[in-house]
């Protein structure tokens, strides 16, 4: 296998194309507490995040919805996944170490057990223009746990 | 000319080009990118550089040697810039830094200062925010209203239904030469016969036109036509806005400064002379004489017989790509140039441009600047493979061999 197919396999990895194709916890979600958009202005990807938190202070169920590109689709689709179940501190520590290990190239930035499968996004490191599809996702999860109704956008 | 013919001038054409002769992730670059901004020619990167290094220094006022040639060579270039599309008169060529500083300047200059709450400016559904957001601006700034003339499927204008639009309250018409994201020719001649009849300006938005298309400003009849050089094999950073003369003439300045004065105390300031008046600033001396650079390329080629080998790639494009299982072309004109928007099966085009660049293939992705086009046909975006006679037959075997791999990761 070429080298340039190496790296199309790293960045496209299967589990990033199974979630990219059957994206879990799609669709708004009824009796959300906490939403927000998500949008990359120079492609056009928009994405609508939709949290409930409960009084204990967890997000007891999380959704997504939109278009974009298997990468961002993705990384929405593991972020339901991830965060479903965690406190909103948890969730914000999440977000700040996955946002880290996309954009700073640097694998020292541990992800803790639950994420492990958030390792799938990695292959984005090396396409700079790709990045931001990734982030996407975690930005609009901050965006919404802050409570904050501008949209998240990735400029 | 003959087949054989035809690919031996190619050939020679890309040779001309440095930057084609490269890898890109261990393939050679296929360059389908043009219509964002096309390569230079070593002749356009020579002049450049040459300027650079023995003639630099600033135009219109000095009285040494260096800044007398570089006025020559910077003026040189608009004498050429005239030429090339056929104004009457250099004083009607006004350099700006692209496409977009040239709409902005007559939406703001010529449309603002007249128009009045319930004018009209027309344009197409098919422009990009180039040709609209100067004009929303304008709008909002004056209450006129901003109208869209429809499109078909195909990515057409719907031309009957455009001149139906044209009433007495329409102050501008806008529109493209060559359609960006679609690649379609407009029917300009026929909008500009109906729109002189009632007396209505036209500016013709030619930034994906000059690069392909024979243009003779005189012949069309147009009173604006502007484009970008860098489009058209030149540098970045230089644009044109042709206007007739007696239109610029009737116009304010868009910016003071320098260059554009005849003469300023705190009390008034004259204006200099057409083109200047609409100069303020020191240009860019170095881009404009790279485009001067760029024009004398391409009439060595003879834009007709580019216009020519790239209609005959074009088609070939379209066809080659009509055979991929899972394709559906967006905008299929009967009249189009140089250019084929495309999905594949349900690939996100973002991806499809990041897998294609894995295979040494440039392709433009996304809503390429004219997202109400992208909403007509309830699509984000699309991959754009747009073509220039530095092309050739093996680039285009290239896409799509490159899109049969893209079926395969995505399969």
């Amino acid at each position: 296998m070429s080298e340039a197919a190496r790296d199309m396999q790293d960045l496209y990895r299967e589990l990033v194309l199974d979630h990219s194709r059957n994206p879990r916890h799609f669709g708004p979600l009824e009796n959300a507490t906490h939403t927000a958009d998500g949008i990359n202005p120079l492609c056009g990807d928009k994405l609508k995040l939709y949290l409930r938190v409960n009084a204990a202070g967890e997000i007891e169920s999380s959704s997504f919805e939109g278009t974009g590109c298997a990468i961002s689709v993705a990384s929405a689709s593991l972020l339901t996944d991830a965060v479903t179940g965690l406190p909103v501190e948890q969730a914000q520590a999440c977000s700040a170490a996955v946002t880290d290990r996309l954009t700073t190239g640097d694998q020292a930035t541990e992800l803790a057990a639950n994420l492990k499968k958030l390792r799938a996004l990695d292959g984005v490191r090396h396409y700079p223009s790709r990045v931001k599809c990734a982030t996407l996702a975690w930005q609009a999860l901050r965006s919404a746990l802050n409570q904050d109704n501008t949209p998240a956008t990735t400029e | 000319m003959s087949a054989s013919a035809k690919a031996v001038s190619a050939a020679d054409w890309r040779a001309d080009f440095p930057a084609l002769h490269q890898s890109v992730h261990g393939q050679p670059l296929v360059y389908l990118d043009s219509a964002a901004s096309a390569q230079q020619p070593a002749v356009v990167i020579d002049a450049v550089s040459r300027y650079q290094r023995e003639d630099h220094a600033n135009v219109h006022r000095g009285v040494h040697t260096l800044s007398h040639r570089a006025t020559e060579a910077y003026e040189g270039a608009r004498d050429k810039i005239r030429d090339f599309i056929n104004a009457g008169s250099r004083t009607e060529i006004v350099l700006t830094s692209g496409t977009t500083e040239a709409i902005n300047l007559v939406a703001q200059s010529f449309c603002r200062p007249r128009l009045h709450s319930g004018d009209k400016i027309l344009i197409t559904h098919l422009e990009h925010h180039a040709n609209i957001v100067p004009w929303q601006l304008v709008c909002e700034q004056t209450g006129a209203e901003l109208v869209v003339a429809p499109i078909n499927d195909k990515g057409e204008v719907e031309l009957s239904a455009l001149l139906d639009l044209i009433d007495d309250r329409v102050f501008l018409i806008g529109i493209a030469h060559v359609a960006n994201a679609l690649g379609t020719v407009c029917p300009i001649e026929k909008v500009i016969e109906h729109a002189r009849q009632r007396g209505i300006p036209v500016l013709v938005d030619g930034a994906q036109g000059v690069p392909h298309l024979d243009v003779d400003v005189q012949a069309l009849g147009c009173d604006f036509y502007v484009f970008s050089g860098h489009k058209m094999f030149g540098p970045t950073g230089t644009g044109v806005l042709y206007g007739r003369e007696e239109l610029l003439e009737s116009m304010p300045p868009w910016q003071g400064g320098g260059d554009m004065i005849l003469e300023v105390s705190f009390d008034k300031t004259i204006y200099n002379e057409l083109p200047y008046k609409f100069e303020a600033g020191t240009p860019n001396i170095s881009g404009v004489i790279g485009l001067g650079a760029a024009i004398d390329y391409l009439q060595s080629i003879g834009m007709a017989n580019i216009a020519c080998y790239e209609q005959d790639l074009h088609d070939y494009m379209v066809a080659e790509l009509k055979k991929v299982d899972g394709i559906r072309l967006i905008g299929e004109a009967r009249h189009k140039a140089s250019v084929q928007s495309f999905l594949l099966d349900d690939i996100h085009s973002h991806d499809l441009g990041t897998i294609l660049d894995h295979q040494g293939v440039a392709i433009r992705t996304g809503h390429h600047c004219a997202m109400p086009v992208m909403q007509y046909f309830g699509i984000p975006g699309t991959s754009r493979a747009s073509l220039a006679f530095y092309n050739n037959h093996d680039d285009v075997d290239r896409l799509i061999a490159a899109l049969g791999k893209a079926k395969e990761i995505f399969g």
